[in-house]
């Protein structure tokens, strides 16, 4: 996956659980759940979400490196390259 | 034969519109089974039948929006023999009709006779209110001397005439959905008597119990602390029932079961507690992949009228908002609401020691009527020891 791809699942991922928010005007570095209002649930089912989109199973005690949609690249890059 | 009617779908629903069957005449009902589905101002809610039985006859048109009590099908028994004629189904209920009656409380229930008596008298004020008001004055009922017309007569009918009918879909379901919340939430605060007690729970236990649970388990089997809280809350529940129930004609009523309602707050704004059944009896992995369930449908706006009708105790986390403490408004006619606030880092002491730890604020706001604060104190208590021994939930 390029980022491009990664991006626009994160974004797509987003999309899914928040249907409400325009996600292509999210700023990407700034942390996501300051603009975007998402609860728990949200929050896991994006985690869910991204996982179907991405193969990238993230563990709970990773969430914090996912804060912001760069971040969240950053990361899933990371994971997909071997 | 048994009537099933238009169920009230919680306190702060009067009426309901049909707006699809989903079974026929002749076709067999099982209890649970859904019937029909009525559209509210919490969505599109699947109409569930409580007995077992055959649909004989439904009552209502599609379209028609009907009061609470109203009967909308009639249901026999396996064994019973079809209704004879087959009449026209006769509604037993009352539509709402375009025009309210006049909702008099002093109203005279007279013997059949003509609405208008040929020779009554009609005050000089009433006369002059009935233009100002342009009020026809033959459609006043007369409640004064030998049933005579009084100006207050005519007001009367005047402001009943401006009652709004009811629209037979709302025009805005948030709006609909905000005087439903107004009316039900002004109830309780009027009605009940609420008392207020909070305390604050060491969350350590419980956040690294889920941690390590997590860590083993694939994302979509992943719990989230409120899977945990709500089963805490249900085993403090069996711990001291007095908070499980219902205040109703001036009396306690034990919930049969149960039942946590989850408030959860749609996206478009509004909310709805709707009911998480048995959690007492049901495991971390249900009570999760229940509550996830519950929340999709309800922001869907696809309920079922047991979610909406069975709750004995409401659960509000507000916690993921960054409020700390949360005190709630009790659903009437239940007699108790439990509020979670935030998980927040704070100092704690410990065996003697002060170490940062998690902490939470958990809230109950009790019907002092039903409950005094020392069983209600118990309570929150139970809730704290469960959170302490997640292992066991």
């Amino acid at each position: 996956m390029t980022r491009a791809e990664i991006e626009a699942a994160v974004l797509k991922a987003l999309a899914e659980v928040a249907p409400e928010v325009d996600v292509a005007s999210l700023r990407r570095d700034a942390p996501v759940r300051d603009q975007v209002d998402l609860d728990s649930f949200d929050y896991l089912n994006f985690f869910v979400a991204l996982h179907k989109g991405s193969g990238i199973d993230v563990p709970e005690s990773d969430y914090p490196k996912l804060a912001t949609v760069r971040d969240a690249v950053d990361y899933l890059a990371q994971r997909i390259a071997p | 034969m048994i009537e099933f009617r238009m169920p009230s779908l919680g306190a702060d629903m009067e009426a309901g519109t049909l707006v699809q069957w989903l079974k026929k005449p002749g076709d067999p009902l099982k209890r649970g089974d859904i019937i029909a589905v009525v559209d509210t101002e919490k969505g599109a809610i699947e109409i569930e039948v409580f007995n077992d039985g055959v649909l004989d006859r439904t009552a209502l048109q599609l379209g028609e929006k009907v009061p609470v009590g109203t009967v909308l099908a009639f249901i026999r028994g396996v064994d019973e023999a079809a209704f004879a004629e087959a009449p026209a189904p006769k509604p037993v209920g009352v539509p709402i009709p375009p025009a309210a009656p006049a909702p008099t409380p002093d109203a005279r229930i007279e013997a059949p006779g003509p609405a208008t008596p040929p020779e009554r008298r009609i005050s000089p004020a009433a006369r002059k209110a009935a233009q100002e008001l342009h009020v026809d004055l033959s459609s006043v009922e007369g409640t004064g001397p030998g049933d005579s017309v009084t100006r207050a007569d005519v007001e009367r009918a005047a402001s009943a005439r401006r009652v709004t009918p009811m629209p037979a879909t709302p025009p805005d379901r948030t709006a609909a959905m905000r005087a439903a919340i107004a009316a039900a939430m002004s109830r309780s605060k009027r009605e009940i008597p609420h008392l207020y007690l909070a305390t604050t729970v060491d969350m350590s236990r419980l956040l690294a119990w889920l941690a390590a649970e997590n860590e083993k388990r694939s994302i979509d089997a992943r719990l989230l602390p409120i899977a945990l809280l709500l089963k805490g809350v249900a085993q403090a529940v069996v711990e001291v029932p007095d908070v499980n129930g219902f205040w109703i004609d001036s009396g306690f009523r034990p919930g049969t079961g149960v039942h946590v309602g989850c408030a959860v707050a749609l996206r478009d704004g509004g909310l709805v507690a709707p009911a998480l059944h048995d959690v007492d009896r049901k495991d971390l992995d249900t009570v999760m992949r229940e509550l996830r369930d519950l929340i999709t449908r309800a922001r869907a706006g696809a309920l079922r009228s047991s979610e909406l009708s069975d709750s004995t105790i409401t659960v509000t986390n507000l916690g993921d908002l960054g409020v700390e403490t949360a005190f709630g408004i009790i659903y009437p006619p239940q007699v108790a609401l439990v509020g979670l606030g935030r998980v927040v880092q704070r100092p704690w002491v410990f065996d003697g020691r002060v170490e940062p730890r998690p902490v939470m604020t958990a809230s109950v706001s009790a019907d002092h009527r039903a409950v005094d604060g020392r069983r209600a104190g118990l309570f929150l208590s139970a809730i704290e020891r469960w959170v302490q021994k997640p292992e066991t939930l």
